[in-house]
């Protein structure tokens, strides 16, 4: 959260800029160790499901978090390890949902991306693409009812979603209520193996905002200093009342679409291409080059950031699991109306 | 004072945006319009910026309930008609139906589904979709057949901290009529002996209750007791009050206005049978709608779903069996 970081230091706008930066670099980098991190643990069969990683886009995602106030709401998607950290999500919350730890948000009843707690305005998403927008809507329609203002909410979702329904309902939903949402389209390129040319005709995902009544910006997904400015006055406009917000970024998936994907059908172009750029290491040398980072500092920090993820790793790998006996099996709240239980 | 179903729907949603300001209603029409049916009528104005219009999106429409009730609501959805819920499924089943179980937050939203068959109005305005929802886990699914039913369980449905899928029979909305709006009633999860009797058990909700207490009148004059239980809940599904009355009777006859595979027709018998198959004296049997889309012409929609004098007929076999 910008907000955080700018708190504890109250500077010149150079300097906060240099803030910012820094620790978006940070959670950039932690999202990265700790994708793989969880890419070894899958390997070395400690993971029960898949893996999904953020790789390639880290900028987009950590510029989300961090513009997003103590208050919002965020509904991440699976690449989104970045943007969840720089929300305010621990690591141990992230290991501890990978790991089916049941001290974790989701106790192991589910496990890898699928995790939030609601009630911090941090939605867990369920899989299906484009359900958590109209989520987000309502959060933000109750606000305005019950007259809070100030707040937004995002939405993170890729260039597949825009292909759903529920993408098209939700952000004529948003447009017609006018809400402060804030919706970013990751066009990494490929929905697992579909290229874009397979997903839509128009000639940019911007030109969707038009048919919506929604100001929409494109960024250069691998450049964290534009994909800051680019979210960050797109929050900024909703949070003044400028209505829902489109964020179209392009970037390059550097990765499968999980773990267990070869990745294998990727245009080779692409990799050589601007978008095919590692945002991360973008970042890092805009950082060195305007010497807001020494080179040793960045080591430091790869050294910090490693120790904490195995540490939470260990910790988490002691932690209870889930146990079946103990285990409620109630999928309603109301306890005395849950079928097959003792209790009826 | 009389009072016809639908107006005891309108008296509900009145009461509970009266006693709490957490609840609103969002749907087609439903705002200054007053609804399709007029189940909202007036309530737009009596209740200003609490009662609001919807895109035609059932998707986003379920979505934005589940994202109002995290942020401490009670959100009213009403579809236009219960076919159409099928394009908000996903949120209802996967949205909303597991929230609860994944979080622990609970999700107090209210899905209104104006259901069932009534002459003429074929195939997408006809559907009695209950066992779908039924089906997934975290949800409740309620089927009133009275006017007091109705009025009572739509206030319980709101209050309660759970998805209600409140089945509301399209059927019932204009031809049953009652005194005054009750006071008390069952709870939500307690089927009601609609009528008593010793020969056979009739189980059955919604608008086929009214078809089967028509059946049992018949039969009374045969000399035949039939008993007629009213599931009201099809979901949590009262399976003591069932296998009780079988007990009492010995025979049981399911009815459902809903297709024949699978459904709550199917789910009792094998409750019935699983739990009480020594209470049997004959084997099970059900009757439902047949098994293709719902006609339009009323020849057709009379001989599609069950009726007074099929539901008769059915009990007549099963007496002499």
């Amino acid at each position: 959260m910008l907000q955080t970081v700018l708190d504890a230091s109250p500077r010149t706008d150079a300097a906060a800029a240099q803030d910012v930066h820094v620790a978006a670099y940070r959670f950039m980098l932690l999202a990265r160790l700790l994708d793989d991190k969880f890419a070894a643990l899958y390997r070395a069969g400690k993971i029960h499901g898949g893996v999904f990683l953020g790789r390639g886009q880290e900028a987009l995602s950590v510029s989300v978090g961090i513009s997003l106030k103590k208050g919002d709401v965020f509904a991440p998607l699976i690449r989104d390890a970045a943007g969840r950290l720089a929300f305010g999500e621990t690591v141990l919350d992230a290991v501890r949902t990978y790991l089916g730890s049941s001290l974790g948000p989701m106790r192991g009843r589910d496990g890898n991306v699928h995790r939030g707690k609601p009630q911090e305005g941090y939605l867990p998403m369920v899989s299906h693409l484009g359900a958590m927008i109209s989520v987000v809507n309502g959060v933000l329609f109750a606000r305005r009812y019950k007259k809070i203002s100030g707040t937004v909410g995002a939405a993170c979702v890729g260039e597949g979603a825009t292909s759903t329904g529920a993408f098209h309902e939700a952000l004529n939903q948003a447009g017609v209520e006018k809400l402060p949402l804030i919706l970013i389209v990751a066009n990494n390129q490929y929905a697992y193996s579909t290229p874009t040319h397979f997903q839509f005709a128009c000639d940019s995902l911007a030109d969707k905002a038009a048919g919506y009544g929604v100001e929409v910006q494109t960024v250069d997904g691998t450049d964290l200093g534009a994909c800051l400015k680019v979210v960050g006055e797109a929050v900024a406009r909703a949070r003044r009342g400028g209505g829902p917000q489109l964020v179209v970024a392009e970037l390059l998936r550097l990765c499968g679409h999980g773990e267990h994907d070869p990745n294998d059908y990727i245009d080779p172009k692409l990799w050589e291409s601007p978008l095919g750029r590692d945002c991360l290491k973008v970042a890092e040398e805009y950082l060195l080059r305007q010497k807001w980072m020494a080179p040793s500092r960045v080591a430091i920090l790869r050294n910090e950031i490693i120790r904490e993820i195995e540490e939470a790793v260990a910790q988490v790998q002691r932690e209870p699991a889930p146990d079946p006996f103990v285990e409620q099996w109630h999928s309603i709240a109301t306890g005395h109306l849950n079928e097959g239980n003792e209790e009826r | 004072m009389s009072l016809t179903y639908l107006e005891a729907i309108r008296e509900a949603q009145a009461h509970a945006l009266r006693d709490d300001p957490r609840v609103f209603i969002y749907g087609q029409d439903v705002g200054a319009f007053g609804g399709a049916f007029k189940a909202t009528k007036n309530l737009a104005q009596e209740y200003p910026g609490r009662v609001l219009d919807s895109p035609i999106s059932e998707d986003a429409m379920v979505g934005l309930a589940v994202g109002a009730a995290i942020e401490g609501m009670r959100p009213i959805i009403e579809m236009q008609f219960a076919d159409f819920s099928t394009v908000g499924f996903n949120q209802i089943v996967n949205q909303a139906a597991t929230l609860f179980w994944r979080t622990n937050v609970p999700c107090p939203i209210t899905v209104r589904l104006p259901f069932g068959g009534t002459s003429g109005s074929g195939p997408f305005h006809s559907q009695c979709i209950e066992a779908i929802y039924a089906h997934y886990p975290g949800l409740i699914v309620l089927t009133p057949a009275t006017v007091e039913d109705a009025y009572a369980m739509l206030l319980e449905a709101v209050a309660l901290d759970d998805p209600v899928i409140f089945c509301e029979h399209k059927f019932l909305y204009y031809h049953l009529k009652a005194d005054e709006l009750p006071s008390e009633a069952l709870p939500v999860g307690k089927a009601r002996i609609s009528r008593e009797g010793r020969d056979l058990t009739v189980v059955t909700y919604s608008a086929m209750v009214h078809e089967a207490l028509e059946a049992a009148r018949e039969l009374s004059g045969e000399g035949w007791e039939i008993e007629v239980v009213d599931l009201r809940s099809v979901k949590p599904l009262d399976t003591d009050t069932v296998v009780a009355s079988v007990a009492r009777t010995g025979k049981l006859l399911c009815v459902g206005e809903s297709w024949p595979w699978g459904g709550v027709t199917a789910e009792i018998i094998s409750r019935v049978t699983g739990e009480g198959f020594g209470l049997l004296d004959a084997p099970p049997q059900r009757l439902n709608a047949k098994d293709t889309p719902v006609p339009y012409h009323p020849n057709l929609w009379a001989a599609h779903r069950p009726t007074a004098r099929s539901v008769a007929s059915a009990a007549r076999n099963l007496l002499r069996s």
